[in-house]
């Protein structure tokens, strides 16, 4: 598969999903298998690390809708880190940012999943 | 008026090609003096376009055939998808709603919304037998 790899790691029980490369409609699968082994093995603490992500097309963004309700319904959640400007701009076009958990780095989401109490409120 | 320095590109119809079918555009496009930013819109644009033709109007048949065709004219970019499978109907589509895709764990229907969103100009045409998408992206500076 052209220019797209995930490199999965495990970290205080949070599995962390790091994307490199371009995510578009014929490498979004690879992300699905990767996304729907972990749901599968009931897995809910999920981070995908977007830090070597150089570009998202829909179909990638669809692989996140099809699957973020399935691990909020296990009481976790899929949170995304690191987006470069760009990617992260395709994500705000479709309003992403306010369905999905989008932070500046892993320290943060990881400190969300361990004390979800002290997440800072919306303002 | 002209259009010049026309460029073609036919690929079979198969998500194998969307990487060839972004750089060649992407390429053009730099040619043409865009700047980065605009190049990326452009890049995603023609790959949401290309996605929906060898989805809907071809159902993942990889024997079929797109064409993409990319010229400048009068200081804006034109780029045409040009496919032989089933019509798109642009007044079947509506702005998706993705909370709603989210809570029913649908994906798709965003492609021809972020089109519009990126190009300047998008225009839908049936000839004979083919179906042609063109975008028209102006140059800003």
């Amino acid at each position: 598969m052209k220019n797209f790899h995930i490199n999965h790691r495990e970290k205080d029980q949070i599995d962390i999903l790091e994307i490199r490369g371009e995510l578009d409609a014929h490498t979004a699968s690879k992300l699905e298998d990767s996304l729907k082994t972990l749901i599968d093995k009931k897995k809910r603490n999920i981070i995908v690390n977007c830090n070597d992500l150089e570009y998202i097309a829909s179909a990638g963004l669809g692989v996140f809708m099809a699957y973020i309700e399935d691990v909020r319904g296990l009481g976790g959640d899929i949170k995304l880190t690191n987006m470069n400007e760009k990617v992260y701009n395709v994500f705000d076009l479709l309003g992403f940012p306010t369905l999905y958990d989008i932070l500046d780095d892993e320290i943060e989401a990881i400190k969300q999943f361990q004390h979800p109490d002290k997440q800072d409120s919306p303002s | 008026m002209t259009s010049k320095n026309k460029h073609t590109l036919v690929v079979n119809a198969s998500t194998s090609h969307l990487a060839d079918v972004r750089d060649f555009v992407a390429e053009r496009s730099r040619e043409y003096g865009f700047d980065e930013e605009t190049i990326s819109d452009i890049r995603l644009a023609v790959d949401e376009a290309c996605t929906n033709i060898i989805k809907h109007a071809y159902q993942y048949d990889e024997e079929k055939r797109v064409e993409i065709q990319v010229g400048l004219k009068d200081n804006a970019l034109w780029v045409c998808l040009t496919d032989t499978g089933d019509t798109f109907d642009p007044n079947s589509y509506s702005k998706p709603d993705l909370y709603k895709q989210m809570k029913n764990r649908k994906r798709g229907g965003v492609g021809v919304f972020l089109i519009r969103e990126l190009m300047d100009e998008v225009e839908y045409s049936r000839d004979n037998e083919s179906n042609t998408i063109k975008m028209v992206k102006y140059r800003t500076e």
